[in-house]
């Protein structure tokens, strides 16, 4: 019984008069626990399908079902970590996780214990009281899962989550985000642009094409958990990275002629 | 290795350089006393008219006009404002009507002011509501149809409903551009207020430097004028006290969380 299954997407925009296909027919469902990525060209519209799973965006066909049932709308039940920084900023890290706490009704003391239980889980409860000006950007998305943990959401959706980082911060983040995963046991739907990121995390990739988004390719990742950084240079690890560089390369090749032709 | 400069040290040079420049020239008996009264004089003519009573009866009334046609302004077009950069459907009820009013220039309406409410304090008030309501209504609409929409995303799937979303994200995330858009339009507050006063008046600080004017008595234009900016700089730093109070996690606030 999986838990997310995306049935049939579809997605057009309107591009003034001119109809742009986002989204071509996607289906594909994610088990129970699993961590499934979304690798593909930027602009292939892999951020649209998140947001429709999210329910921030309407498909314009197809459906999102959650445990047999359909999504309608944005819910807590799906927690959403972004590439931008969004944390509010008039409150204080700790506040920031309670946000979601706080729209359930619990009470203060209650938030309190979860919030700082979330906080240590990503190692920044020393940073509980300061503001999030005062944090770099990798403390920044720290918090952001955090906050979307701490909602006890069924999925995790993640977009692009470590994209604005530096590379070496990046790695540490996909570890940490690892050693969450494995404690939480969350079904998580992370999207990336990143080859490495989407092998080292993944127990399944989806290549996606370029526009209109389609499935090209589902690739199974049996590499043995739990996984550190020492295993991106193993001969497995490089086996996986030469299949989707090249489902990617002719991707992005096919989209830069896509562009000369105009 | 640099040295740490306490850039506070700069503020007081331009205004010494200008009042130097101006002891200079009246003292030096280059300007004649009509076109630039000397500071003594000036001091003089200011502690005679704060010892008969009129600096202060003519400062405390158009602190009145400014204060109650202001706060009034500020405390309609703070929610609608609200509204308008939030709902579309306000954007578009409000807006062309709004946009028309903008581009009426209210000194071209005190004469319409004057039919309909004299020239007392209420005309006063009249001139710099106008002045003020329809530019702020746009300014803070602004402010919040710039909320980063990633903010109220990331709110709604945090199970946030719409009024959620609203008061606890959007309200929060304009607050401190509010704050410096009144800041702002209160400085054109000042700017309506004189002029309404030049125009029809019997006190405020306006109608002092008019018959001031008449009788070439420039010293006491001089006092009016100073009276004016110094106020201007009280309400300024009023203002940025209250930021730095309110928003200590503003970017723009300064000094660490």
């Amino acid at each position: 019984m999986s838990k997310v299954e995306i049935q049939k997407i579809n997605k057009v925009f309107l591009d003034g008069k001119r109809e742009i296909k986002a989204l071509d027919d996607i289906s594909l469902s994610i088990e129970e626990n699993e961590l499934a990525v979304i690798v593909g060209p930027s602009g292939c519209g892999k951020s649209t399908l998140l947001n429709i799973a999210a329910g921030l965006e309407k498909a314009t066909s197809g459906k999102i079902m959650m445990n047999q049932q359909e999504v309608q709308g944005p819910g807590a039940d799906r927690g959403m970590v972004f590439q931008s920084y969004t944390l509010f900023p008039w409150l204080t890290v700790q506040k920031n996780v309670e946000f979601g706490l706080a729209i359930k009704g619990l009470k203060q003391k209650q938030r309190e214990e979860i919030a700082w239980q979330y906080l240590q889980m990503v190692k920044l409860e020393d940073f509980a009281k300061l503001y999030p000006k005062a944090l770099s950007g990798g403390m920044k998305q720290r918090v952001a899962i955090a906050r979307a943990l701490a909602n006890e959401p069924r999925v995790l959706l993640m977009d692009e989550p470590f994209g604005a980082l530096d590379a070496q911060t990046r790695v540490v983040m996909q570890e940490l985000l690892l050693r969450i995963w494995e404690k939480s046991q969350k079904t998580v739907l992370f999207i990336t642009h990143d080859i490495d990121e989407a092998i080292f995390l993944a127990d399944k990739i989806y290549v996606m094409t370029r526009l209109p988004g389609r499935i090209k390719r589902e690739i199974k990742v049996d590499l043995p958990r739990p996984r550190d950084h020492q295993i991106m240079v193993t001969p497995e690890f490089m086996n996986l990275k030469r299949q989707v560089v090249e489902l990617l390369w002719e991707e992005s090749k096919a989209a830069a002629e896509d562009v000369c032709l105009g | 290795m640099f040295q740490k400069i306490d850039y506070r040290f700069f503020t007081p040079v331009s205004l010494v350089i200008i009042v130097a420049a101006w002891c200079g020239l009246t003292y030096g008996g280059l300007v004649s006393r009509i076109f630039l009264p000397s500071p003594t004089q000036v001091l003089q003519t200011g502690w005679g008219l704060w010892q008969d009573g009129t600096l202060l009866e003519y400062t405390l009334d158009s602190l009145y006009r400014v204060g109650v046609g202001f706060i009034l302004a500020a405390v309609l077009a703070i929610p609608i404002g609200i509204l308008m950069g939030s709902s579309k459907l306000m954007e578009a009820l409000l807006e062309p009507t709004i946009d028309f009013i903008r581009y009426l220039p209210v000194t071209a309406l005190i004469p319409l002011l004057i039919l309909y409410f004299g020239i007392g304090d209420l005309q006063k008030m009249s001139v710099i509501f106008i002045g003020t309501f329809f530019q702020l209504v746009l300014m803070i609409a602004d402010v919040t149809a710039n909320v980063p929409k990633d903010l109220i995303r990331a709110a709604y799937t945090l199970g946030a409903n719409g009024w959620q979303v609203f008061r606890r994200v959007l309200l929060p995330a304009s607050l401190p551009g509010i704050m410096d858009n009144l800041r702002i339009t209160m400085g054109w507050a000042w700017t309506y207020l004189v002029v309404a006063e030049l125009v029809a008046s019997n006190s405020g600080l306006g109608y002092m430097i008019l018959r001031a004017q008449r009788f070439l008595q420039t010293e006491k234009i001089f006092v009016g004028l100073i009276i004016i900016g110094l106020l201007g700089v009280m309400t300024d730093y009023l203002f940025k006290l209250i930021f730095r109070i309110y928003f200590p996690w503003s970017e723009k606030a300064g000094g660490k969380g």
